[in-house]
């Protein structure tokens, strides 16, 4: 082993480090673009969904808010909501929330509601529920999440938004009542929030945090 | 080293295979390997990083001073990680949020910097990209099997989801029953399933030996 000078170990650690930085910085340069543009795509293809049967002509990606916590939708996480569109009238929002009681930390659940309170269609975003079990919830393992297109808190009443086993009117899944009832107990959240927020929901400008989340009557 | 080519995939692929033999690089290989397309897709990112890194030490490593060789390597594989992580999150975006956090934590994988130090550091930039090559591929086949063997028998399907590599809409793949064994899908599954694969690869090479020695034993009775 030779005897190095500190300073000769530090400029020969430098160069490397620069080359390894722009090599980095490079690559970033050719993604950047296209990973924008897929996380884009990604967000307008997981939203399309939850509108299943509305007709809209704005991009839904344009209409964007977040609510900070605390708010009054469910989770306590950023919530976010898109505005949806025909011309200049407001047709639903979507609502991306999570769903804190979870079997395994919380579910990222996007729900759409219609402007008279039902639920164009419900998605599962990011859980990590078992495996075979509660993960039943995607769309690509069963059709679970079906069951709530075109429900609102009156049809099926409020008291009856649980599942079967709990004396409600929704499907649960075999081996798993956790998970169920934690995504039921969130899109009931939801629909109230919407009910209670209906106007100030859609006049709330894009930047304006928190807005949305005043009452009003 | 002059080992001829077929000798060095050999040992890659079988008698040094870095999962089975080596055992490093367990952590990806137990986490991801739920489906086959899971399997496929680390495989493909471990063995792209690993070519590349053995690549990048073999052409540096007339300039590493030897004191200082370790932080180099740790740098030199988290940038070409970095690198590949927005390729991949570029063109495989799908893929890249199914395999989520184990793509950064390709860094963390000791295949790679072993190889770095093992292999790499010593000899010339050619025959360390085919080291990478073959290590590489040794892995990848490793994640590859145990991948599919856990999504036959946890899921009852194979190459579900192959979508995420080449695009289209979500395919199902072959369905052979609607559910499997669950055990095999849960982590608890991913160490019976590398058990499993040591397990065969050690009755082959016994096997193997001791066939190898009957015939040695018999070519003796013969001269005698």
């Amino acid at each position: 082993m030779s005897n190095l000078p500190v300073w000769k170990s530090g400029v020969n650690l430098a160069v490397i480090a620069a080359f390894c930085t722009s090599l980095v910085a490079l690559t970033w340069a050719f993604t950047a673009e296209r990973i924008e543009t897929n996380q884009q795509e990604w967000l307008e293809r997981s939203l399309k969904p939850a509108l299943a049967g509305l007709f809209f002509d704005s991009p839904v990606t344009e209409s964007m808010i977040t609510l900070q916590p605390p708010h009054e939708l469910p989770g306590n996480e950023t919530a976010v909501i898109y505005r949806v569109y025909a011309g200049v009238e407001p047709v639903a929002a979507l609502f991306v929330i999570s769903a804190r009681d979870g079997y395994t930390g919380p579910i990222r659940i996007l729900v759409g509601v219609a402007m008279d309170g039902t639920v164009t269609g419900v998605r599962v975003l990011e859980h990590r529920e078992t495996p075979g079990l509660g993960d039943r919830i995607e769309l690509t393992k069963s059709n679970w999440v079906l069951q709530f297109d075109g429900q609102s808190l009156k049809n099926p009443e409020a008291s009856r938004w649980s599942i079967k086993s709990d004396g409600g009117d929704f499907d649960q899944l075999t081996g798993a009542s956790i998970t169920p009832r934690a995504i039921i107990k969130a899109i009931k959240k939801t629909l109230t929030y919407f009910e209670a927020n209906r106007v100030s929901v859609f006049t709330a400008s894009v930047n304006d945090e928190n807005s949305a989340s005043e009452e009003d009557d | 080293m002059s080992v001829g080519i077929m000798e060095r995939f050999k040992s890659g692929l079988w008698h040094d295979n870095p999962g089975l033999v080596q055992l490093l690089g367990l952590c990806p290989l137990l986490a991801v390997t739920s489906t086959f397309v899971n399997g496929l897709g680390l495989g493909i990112a471990t063995l792209a990083v690993l070519m590349t890194s053995n690549a990048l030490v073999s052409a540096a490593r007339r300039w590493i001073e030897p004191e200082i060789r370790v932080p180099i390597y740790v740098l030199i594989i988290a940038s070409l990680v970095t690198c590949i992580e927005l390729l991949f999150k570029a063109w495989l975006p799908d893929l890249d949020r199914s395999l989520g956090i184990f793509i950064p934590l390709i860094v963390t994988n000791c295949a790679i910097v072993a190889r770095a130090e093992v292999f790499a550091s010593r000899n010339p930039v050619g025959t360390s990209i085919i080291d990478g090559l073959v290590m590489g591929s040794g892995f990848a086949l490793l994640l590859m099997a145990i991948g599919a063997f856990r999504e036959l028998f946890g899921q009852g399907s194979l190459f579900a989801r192959m979508d995420m590599l080449f695009g289209g809409e979500p395919v199902r793949g072959i369905v052979l029953a609607e559910s499997g064994w669950l055990l095999l899908v849960l982590p608890p599954g991913a160490f019976f399933s590398l058990a499993l694969a040591i397990a065969t690869k050690n009755a082959i090479d016994k096997h193997r030996e001791a066939s190898r020695n009957a015939i040695a034993r018999r070519a003796q009775t013969l001269n005698r």
